[in-house]
């Protein structure tokens, strides 16, 4: 796909009110039944089982594979392994033709449409009928699926009726028990007909040679029941060690996919058993590798085969219900999707997908597998930029932040230039190529004076206790309030903040545009500048900053191999803190007290992706807000993401402006006058999206919030 | 065992099962030949009820169960059952914690009858109720039997507009019928 044709997709999908609508509900449903489904259950215990079994599996393919082929074949199964997708057609076409074969049915297998079965299948005049519903709807429509575990969730029971009109039989109604039951009436016969079965497998355990395949519609076990033979086609990543680890698997895999305790079906297959007539099945595994074994090679990319193929990644990812599946691709879709097409299909492959993630951590907390699906994304960012180069444009960017002085003398300058757009503290309008920006929220104005300017104005109790502070680049040049706020804070516990010159841009836009290179300077510029000052702690008011200096660091330097800053890296990583955290510290420690008896009014609070999930902190602000006199209503969806996420609204402004819509309707339903937030890139977008929508709410930083509300 | 019933019967029911308990043998059969009446069976074509071979079932009179419901068939076939209302079976162990039925199905017929008629009947002695998977894998062991079945609730769907749909290529009823009084043999 060329990017031109990636950005249609994307457009075509924002502009399918069907899927937006459906995916958006979904999504809201999906919460709630996943939490109900994890009700008396341990989510944390269990995903540790998984990745801990997962993990060992992983790391001995080779011995579990062999281990399966003995055990299974010892039951009268034959285990054909390949690492080439072309081999697994041909193992199949060969033995289709050996027997005769002229009809096959197939239960549900991701395997089989990674390397495009149906198609050699068909190609050699064998007639193939996908049996789950969804997959046979797919097929009939000549489509992909849009989900890994919903493959249908794109089209509306009237484009199902049409689709079974068109393709089967004539005048079938949208109604959906009758769609259902034309499914089972029309895919009966084929059960009964089929000379073959093809199904994928959940889980595959070497102890035994098992196979464990799981659904609800019950085809699979009709698949590997009727038919005489029976092939499965398994990707190792499936394989376990041993029959009592599938337990944590089958407890996560319903409760994660449908919300359900367990599936409907669930069959564990262990060797050859009679046909309907007497005679042996034959039943044939294929253990397919397809760059498998490479992935787990790769230390970074080796989690990824934790994946039970669950799709909550894509359930909750505030994208993916925007987009749905199909931007992402022909087989595995949503944030996992693009791992596994980077790996499975190739590298380039994932160019533009990964531009998708918005890097919000949603799915981090929720993977069954434990896997950092951001984290990996962003390694994938950087080998492609590794690969391929950084755009002209980037690399002007980055040249520029590289250079802490032309690039802050450049801020001071646009200080300045920008005034023909100003209004008050806002950029409204941007004209020519760059009007994308403000179409849908309005952009700050460069203040007049930055904090490193305006905080050596304040007069500060000269205390012993003090703390650097790192302002970050929208702090410092766009927001310089909120860091007066700070300082005035601190200074009621009678601590001193002192501002080192020298700090410069976190490298976070370096970062999560793949320029490992550009981040790794500007890490190395702040680790000096801000372990110079004598300080207990280095305290942000931006949760992405504070990431940065608490991890990105050190996460950045283990990529490029780099050793000799790691030390400094980590000493700055113990000292770094973010704004809430060490407020409620003060005040726990019983060093700030609030004034009494305010009534300060009904506000809301959006958590701003880095400080809930990264940082963990989302009680600290509220109980702070809470206890300055602030009425806290809780928004719908609190934590899900504004759409910000630095360049990402740049690069991706259609996207970001609908997540932004669905942020502003939630904030506005709490009929709160103010929504209060802990991240300046936050404040940027939400405010700038009032600003827009002309709604009478204001948006600020806790730090405002708070600035006065101490004695 | 009536608070492990109890359980069972709870998250049986929140799939759409249908749970019937009776003390004995005898009340449990008289429910099922009840049962098949009502729901049509005899020997008219599409019409015929297929019972696969099971303590519950094998010491019974056959011939008189054929006269007092004509169309129960007890040699399964794949056209039988694909022909039949009803299949009927006997599960060999239950999950309380998720409402699920288990059976070695390494014989055919306890596929056949289970998968291809609308209405599955599921025969099963109260204390064999467990409280987990984990307990139920002890005594099904893979290790020794090639097709484990696990059945929770009816077939199901949601593949078009996510809405729950119950019935695709399974039984779209789920009958299960638990017997106080049944000797059941460990499969």
């Amino acid at each position: 796909m060329s990017t031109t044709e990636f950005k249609e997709s994307i457009a075509t999908a924002l502009n399918n009110g069907n899927l937006t609508g459906a995916l958006g509900r979904f999504s809201e449903a999906y919460r709630i039944s996943r939490a109900k489904a994890y009700e008396g259950i341990d989510f944390e215990v269990v995903r540790d089982q998984i990745e801990a079994i997962k993990c060992s599996a992983s790391s001995r393919f080779e011995e579990l594979a062999e281990q399966f082929k003995k055990n299974a074949e010892a039951r009268g199964a034959k285990v054909f392994r390949t690492s080439d997708p072309a081999q697994v057609k041909q193992y199949i076409l060969d033995l289709a033709r050996s027997k005769g074969v002229k009809r096959v049915v197939k239960s549900k297998s991701m395997a089989s449409e990674e390397i495009h079965l149906n198609k050699a299948l068909e190609g050699a005049g064998m007639e193939v009928d996908e049996t789950d519903l969804g997959e046979w709807i797919i097929q009939l429509a000549h489509q992909t699926p849009s989900h890994m575990v919903m493959p249908a969730i794109h089209m509306t029971k009237e484009e199902v009726a049409t689709v079974f009109s068109q393709e089967v039989e004539e005048g079938q109604m949208p109604d959906i028990p009758k769609l259902v039951k034309f499914a089972r009436a029309k895919l009966r016969p084929k059960f009964l007909q089929a000379d073959m079965g093809i199904s994928g497998a959940n889980i595959a355990v070497a102890e035994t040679g098992s196979l464990v395949i799981v659904t609800n519609e019950g085809n699979a076990r009709l698949v590997s029941t009727l038919p005489k033979i029976h092939v499965a086609i398994v990707g190792i990543e499936k394989l376990v060690a041993m029959v009592k680890e599938i337990m944590p698997i089958l407890t996560a895999l319903p409760r994660s996919a449908t919300g359900q305790l367990l599936t409907s079906y669930v069959s564990i297959i262990s060797g050859a058993v009679p046909n309907v007539d007497g005679s042996p099945k034959e039943l044939h595994i294929i253990l397919m590798d397809n760059h498998r074994s490479d992935m787990a090679k790769d230390p970074m990319f080796k989690p990824a085969l934790q994946c039970i193929r669950c799709a909550t990644c894509l359930n909750v990812c505030p994208v993916f219900r925007l987009v749905g599946g199909h931007v992402f691709g022909k087989t595995y879709t949503g944030g996992i999707g693009t791992i596994l097409t980077a790996w499975f299909d190739e590298l380039k492959k994932a160019d533009d997908i990964q531009g998708l993630c918005i890097q919000c951590g949603a799915c981090v907390a929720v993977c069954p597998g434990k896997i950092d699906i951001p984290g990996l994304i962003l390694e994938l960012r950087r080998r492609l930029v590794v690969e391929k180069g950084q755009s002209m444009t980037m690399k002007a960017i980055f040249g520029v932040v590289n250079n802490r002085r032309l690039f802050h003398s450049m801020l001071r300058m646009a200080s300045v230039t920008q005034k023909p757009f100003t209004s008050g503290r806002f950029i409204r309008h941007l004209p020519l190529f760059l009007s994308d920006m403000t179409e849908f929220r309005s952009l700050p104005a460069v203040a007049p004076s930055p904090l490193r300017d305006t905080i050596k104005k304040i007069v500060q109790p000269k205390a012993k206790e003090k703390v650097a502070f790192y302002a970050g680049c929208l702090i410092d040049f766009c927001y310089p309030e909120m860091g007066e706020s700070l300082v005035k804070i601190l200074n009621k516990a009678n601590i001193e903040v002192i501002f080192p010159d020298d700090q410069t841009c976190c490298g976070a836009p370096a970062r999560y545009n793949g320029a490992y290179e550009t981040a790794a300077g500007n890490a190395r510029d702040n680790i000096k500048a801000l372990l110079e000052a004598d300080v207990k702690y280095v305290v942000s008011a931006c949760p992405t900053c504070t990431v940065a200096l608490k991890h990105d660091f050190i996460e950045t330097f283990k990529s490029l191999g780099i050793t000799d800053a790691m030390a400094e890296a980590e000493k700055l990583s113990a000292k770094a803190i973010d704004f809430s955290t060490l407020v409620k510290k003060l005040v726990d420690e019983g060093r700030l007290t609030f004034k009494e008896g305010e009534d300060l009014g009904k506000i809301t609070y959006h958590d701003s992706c880095h400080l809930k999930r990264t940082l963990k902190a989302s009680e600290e602000p509220r109980e702070l807000l809470k206890k300055a006199g602030h009425e806290l209503t809780e928004m719908f969806e609190c934590d899900i993401c504004c759409g910000m996420a630095g360049s990402y609204s740049i690069k991706l402004p259609e996207i970001s402006a609908p997540i932004l819509e669905r942020k502003l309707k939630n904030i506005k339903e709490t009929g709160a006058s103010k929504v209060v937030m802990d991240c300046p890139g936050c404040v940027m977008q939400i405010r700038g999206g009032l600003d827009k929508d002309g709604a009478p709410i204001h948006a600020e930083h806790t730090a405002e919030s708070l600035a006065n509300r101490f004695k | 065992m009536n608070a492990v019933f109890e359980a069972f019967k709870t998250r049986a029911e929140a799939v759409s099962a249908e749970v019937h308990r009776f003390k004995t043998r005898e009340e449990g059969l008289t429910f099922i030949l009840g049962f098949l009446k009502d729901a049509g069976v005899s020997d008219a074509p599409e019409c015929g009820a297929v019972w696969a071979a099971g303590t519950f079932i094998d010491g019974a009179a056959k011939d008189d169960l054929k006269v007092k419901v004509p169309g129960i068939c007890f040699d399964i076939t794949q056209a039988a059952s694909a022909a039949s209302k009803v299949g009927i079976s006997q599960l060999d162990w239950a999950i309380s914690a998720t409402g699920t039925l288990v059976q070695d199905a390494s014989a055919v017929d306890k596929r056949l009858v289970s998968t291809l008629p609308p209405i599955h009947m599921a025969v099963i002695g109260t204390e064999r109720i467990l409280a987990d998977m984990g307990s139920v894998l002890e005594k099904l062991r893979p290790e020794q039997l090639n097709y484990i079945s696990f059945i929770t609730g009816p077939s199901r769907t949601a593949d078009i507009e996510r809405v729950l749909t119950i019935g695709v290529h399974g039984p779209e009823r789920l009958i299960i019928v638990v017997v106080d009084e049944l000797q059941q043999v460990t499969a």
